[in-house]
């Protein structure tokens, strides 16, 4: 039922996922962290969620190309816009998959 | 709150201290289930089984990661890439655990590995804050940690069922994944520095996703921008100590 190949790739990826969150705790709750270093992996979160989403919202079709007619794009302005105001995770992507829906229902 | 001498940390009781995580936990599950519910539909079009979608969400619990990883398997990509992919996007975890390590030191080594594996951008957040306030020790986190994993794992099983029932494109669903992604970006940005590192960031991903096939943008246009926010925030200290 479960290929061998994907077996390897979710151990795979599980392993690489665990070591991270295990090894700070393991070997580094009394050492710390050069400057630098901890300054850098702060900012990886916001770079990573930027880098993800900026794409997706204005490079369509493939190969890609810019592309500023996008649904996605237009939705992101109201979905950001409630997650600022909200904070609410839950209540965000609820708010955005509505949106797209009712775009997709009017185009 | 105020410590109550002989409250559920002192004397070990279980009922409190399951009661007190789980507390803690409701707002996390419940951002969990529909992202979870998402995944398993993603994951259950891309055709995978449900007992596969249930694994990597044991295996794995990290939401971001996996819905990459189901849209790479979509687009045909090797198991190494989407291996190496996963590594870099979930790297950001050692920061967190560097944080929770502090408030660890007297776990035993078994018990910090078993709450290891729950650290999530969500229960990093909620846990570190408890732990600052002072009111909250390692067995409410590992509980807190536990019924997060508990909600991603049983909603993402639940999509994979659901999903065939519900057809390509419906109530918005192929949006989740951004929308998750906005709002925990909403989440990050903490002060200017974080504002211009994602900006940076977006940018470079952009023009980087137009030059170069793959996904190989993410990792790049990440890292770069990291290292410009890490040297521009040392430059502006130097000119103006007080401006980040």
């Amino acid at each position: 039922m479960i290929h061998a190949e994907y077996l390897i790739l979710v151990v795979g990826m599980g392993l690489v996922t665990y070591i991270p969150r295990w090894f700070p705790i393991f070997f580094l709750s009394r050492r710390q962290l050069p400057q630098w270093f901890s300054e850098w992996l702060d900012l990886i979160p916001v770079a990573i969620l930027s880098a993800l989403v900026f794409p997706e919202l204005v490079t369509g079709g493939n190969p890609r190309h810019l592309d500023f007619s996008q649904p996605q794009l237009w939705v992101a302005l109201p979905t950001f816009l409630f997650a600022l105001k909200t904070k609410s995770l839950g209540g965000t992507v609820v708010v955005g998959m509505l949106l797209f829906w009712m775009v997709g229902k009017l185009l | 709150m105020v410590e109550i001498p002989g409250s559920a940390k002192e004397n070990g009781d279980p009922g409190p201290i399951a009661r007190e995580g789980m507390q803690a936990a409701w707002p996390i599950c419940l951002g969990y289930f529909p992202i979870g519910l998402a995944f398993g539909v993603l994951a259950q079009k891309a055709g995978l089984h449900p007992v596969e979608i249930g694994l990597m969400s044991l295996l794995v619990f990290a939401g971001s990661s996996q819905f990459i990883a189901v849209s790479m398997i979509t687009g045909g990509a090797t198991v190494l890439s989407i291996v190496i992919t996963t590594f870099v996007i979930n790297l950001r975890h050692v920061l967190m655990s560097s944080s929770l390590a502090v408030y660890l030191r007297s776990v035993s080594k078994g018990w910090a590995a078993l709450f290891a594996y729950g650290v999530t951008d969500e229960s990093f957040a909620v846990n570190l804050t408890r732990f600052r306030n002072g009111n909250w020790d390692w067995r409410q986190a590992m509980v807190l940690n536990h019924a997060a994993n508990a909600a991603w794992i049983g909603s993402s099983i639940l999509g994979a069922f659901s999903g065939q029932f519900i057809p390509a494109g419906a109530l918005g669903i192929d949006y989740a994944l951004i929308a998750m992604f906005l709002c925990l970006l909403v989440f990050q940005l903490r002060g200017k520095l974080y504002a211009i590192t994602a900006i940076v960031a977006g940018v470079l991903a952009v023009i980087l996703a137009l030059l170069v096939p793959g996904n190989v943008y993410i990792v790049l246009a990440s890292i770069l921008a990291a290292t410009f926010g890490v040297f521009f925030r040392r430059l502006a200290r130097k000119t103006n100590p007080d401006v980040l």
